[in-house]
């Protein structure tokens, strides 16, 4: 937030496949020429465009803003990059909403993508020598001992993981651009696939996706324009980062402060201070789905330890009071430079009460979350059916 | 808009290899001399911003690790670009501008030294038409060179002239990677390197880094006795396709100056990101710059360029002279991808 108020009018998104049959600058087009035609725009009536991206390495384009500026239609205008982590499609939506709130522009376009098929992202988030020590494949071996340490803490069941998993593939299956849709998907398919990295199975794990997001972000005229149109537009209520050290012992990556404190910034910014009760709908960053549970907690929405509890007792399904990943979550679609803006997107769209299958019924408050690194980089953001 | 100005800034000696140090090691002591300068304790900052590039230290997210150089506990408001730091500038000042942060810290790094920089940069061009080629930057900027030279836009003598004037220049900057007291004819007798560019036409590899503070009305005021306000920015991004632009001219420097208002008044002293000397001629025409506008009194990137970091060098050294009163009224410049593809410009002035 800032003087001017933000409101999302147009919302876009690639359908996520492990190929996307096309360039690169044919996929972040996809996504936004959705996101305008849902904006009732066209690409003259924006003044800048802010693009993130997770490493440059997943599809060996260094700076690729470089390259998509044309695709993007940004020749002549602004063009700005952002580069968080996996955080880093909330944070792009963040600096997006900026430029307006801050007064500088009225109409933005905000992309992020990823295109995992271009390369292999396991191995190029397995880090050689000096950099980390040699103990992990990919990130999910690098989180597997937070969630067992969750697992120890808590004393939660051990298959609590299964139950969200099943959830968030069953909610993809009502998501058009969900990456997969397992419709046979059931608690003992799960618990029966591939032990990867213990405790996290296969189909606890996250896809390899290629998929773009897009939002056309306006100022509080431009909101309000969309909603004497009969379009209503999510607003934006807050919106922080937090990020942490990598090398410090101190820091908890089981329950993050930096998640904490970034959770009780946009909660404070919002005016909201019981989160359980006043947030209708949850789109939380859950690559592996044991960060469910933990994030719950981190997020304030139980106490410590009780998260699993939650999700045991079906809180967090969609006909449950705190809803959780109505799309399908990141569990079934990763393309990791947009699934946070795929976060924050789907909060606006349940809001906006555009989410189809996957909408929750009067929803009028929605959480966005994203985190990345080491559980280190966090970006959030709550919007809202009402003005702030 | 709200009062912002750079009230502190600090650099490396850059330097062709700093082997000794990684990128935390390099980094860390300019963090902590910015803030120092700046007055300030590390808590007092509300907002952290920076710019880096991956494909330099030839690893997915290296910014990650860096981060630690400035020590961001407890958890800090913080974002990162992939981008020159000057871009990161252009974040934090729209953080503040929304009443968001008082104090800023930016920071950038490059480390060229460890891979091979003009192979590095190739991966900066469209990857299915232009990647196959690996044409380099500076074969790029050859050919921009050669049609500004062709259209009669620059001449060999002009950017001679150029490259010598940075070089002495640098004789007085104690950061500055190259200096000498080199004269236009000196360059002009030594042979080509990539035709028509000299190898004083082209920056060095550079290894560096650089940090400056920023902050809002009276806290800048309380903190810095003079502080370098920006008046004015903006960036703008032109075509990637070489062909469809006009090489010999920087339409987008144009606009964002007219955008940053750099003609509404007389500058004193621009430093412009141009790595190559024939780019410096064409954005001081761009920017509208006279004979009164020191150009480069650090040397500019012709005498130190570390990748990521020499546009926000730029804003430092433009900073710093207001800081000090040698100048009133400033333009810095910072430019990413091939010749001149993207460029931004502000505006500096003291009170």
């Amino acid at each position: 937030m800032g003087a001017e108020r933000v409101a999302v009018v147009g919302i876009g998104q690639t359908k996520h496949d492990t190929i996307f049959d096309g360039s690169i600058a044919g996929l972040v087009r996809t996504a936004a020429e959705r996101a305008l035609a849902d904006a009732r725009m066209t690409w003259a009536d924006i003044d800048a465009v802010v693009i993130g991206k997770a490493p440059d390495f997943f599809e060996g384009v260094m700076m690729p803003e470089l390259y998509l500026a044309d695709a993007l239609g940004a020749v002549g205008k602004p063009m700005f990059r952002v580069h968080t982590a996996g955080s880093v499609g909330g944070s792009t939506a963040i600096v997006a909403q900026d430029l307006i709130a801050a007064g500088i522009h009225k109409k933005v376009l905000t992309v992020a993508f990823e295109k995992q098929s271009e390369s292999e992202a396991m191995w190029a988030l397995s880090l050689p020598i000096p950099f980390q020590p040699p103990m992990h494949a990919g990130a999910g071996g690098y989180f597997a001992p937070h969630i067992r340490a969750y697992m120890h803490r808590s004393k939660a069941p051990d298959h609590v993981g299964i139950l969200v998993a099943v959830k968030d593939r069953l909610n993809a299956c009502k998501n058009p651009y969900a990456h997969l849709h397992e419709h046979d998907i059931t608690f003992d398919s799960v618990k029966d696939s591939m032990m990867l990295w213990d405790p996290i199975r296969f189909s606890e794990t996250c896809p390899s996706s290629d998929g773009a997001c897009a939002m056309v972000l306006t100022d509080e005229a431009g909101g309000d324009a969309a909603a004497a149109d009969g379009r209503p537009p999510a607003w934006v209520h807050g919106t922080a980062f937090r990020s942490e050290p990598t090398m410090f012992a101190g820091r908890d990556q089981v329950n993050p402060q930096g998640g904490q404190d970034c959770a009780a910034d946009v909660y404070r910014q919002a005016g909201i201070s019981d989160p359980r009760r006043e947030i209708d709908v949850v789109e939380m960053y859950v690559p592996f789905s044991w960060f469910e549970p933990m994030w719950l907690e981190n997020l304030g929405f139980c106490a410590e330890g009780e998260g699993w509890q939650l999700v045991e007792a079906g809180v967090t399904q969609m006909d449950g009071d705190l809803p959780v990943n109505c799309s399908g979550g990141v569990l079934s679609s990763n393309p990791i430079g947009a699934s946070g803006m795929l976060r924050f997107a789907e909060a606006a769209m349940q809001v906006r009460g555009q989410a189809g299958e996957h909408q929750i019924d009067g929803a009028r408050t929605a959480l966005g979350h994203a985190y990345g690194g080491g559980s280190q980089f966090f970006a959030m953001w709550i919007v809202g059916a009402a003005k702030p | 808009m709200r009062d912002i100005a750079i009230i502190s800034f600090a650099q490396t000696h850059h330097a062709r290899a700093i082997e000794q140090e990684n990128e935390v090691e390099m980094l860390q002591p300019v963090v902590v001399d910015a803030i120092a300068k700046a007055g300030i304790t590390k808590d007092r900052i509300d907002f952290v911003c920076s710019g880096s590039a991956d494909y330099l230290a030839g690893m997915a997210f290296s910014f990650v690790l860096t981060l630690d150089a400035v020590g961001p506990w407890p958890p800090i408001s913080e974002s990162h670009v992939d981008m020159d730091a000057a871009w990161a500038v252009y974040e934090a000042w729209v953080k503040m501008q929304m009443g968001k942060a008082d104090i800023a810290l930016i920071y950038g790094y490059g480390k060229s030294s460890p891979g091979n920089i003009r192979r590095a940069l190739t991966r900066q061009l469209d990857p299915y038409t232009l990647q196959p080629l690996w044409a380099d930057p500076v074969s790029l900027a050859a050919i921009q060179a050669r049609s500004a030279l062709d259209t009669g836009t620059v001449t060999t003598e002009a950017m001679a002239e150029v490259a010598a004037r940075s070089w002495r220049s640098a004789q007085d900057n104690p950061y500055a990677q190259l200096k000498g007291d080199l004269a236009a004819a000196d360059v002009l007798a030594t042979e080509p390197f990539v035709d028509p560019l000299r190898r004083h036409d082209c920056a060095p590899i550079t290894d560096g880094a650089a940090a400056v503070v920023l902050a809002a009305g009276d806290v800048a005021r309380e903190l810095c006795e003079r502080p370098a306000w920006i008046r004015g920015i903006d960036h703008r991004i032109e075509p990637h396709m070489l062909g469809v632009r006009d090489l010999t001219t920087s339409a987008s420097t144009a606009i964002a100056a007219a955008k940053a208002g750099v003609g509404d008044g007389p500058i004193d002293v621009a430093e412009l990101h141009a790595p190559f000397s024939h780019q410096e001629l064409i954005l001081a025409a761009a920017l509208g710059l006279g004979d009164d506008t020191a150009i480069n009194p650090s040397g500019g990137a012709l005498c130190a360029n570390p990748v990521m970091t020499a546009g926000l060098v730029r804003m430092g050294e433009v900073a710093q002279r207001v800081i000090d009163g040698t100048a009133d009224r400033g333009v810095a410049h910072a430019t990413s991808g091939a010749c001149l593809q993207q460029n931004l410009v502000c505006v500096l002035e003291g009170e």
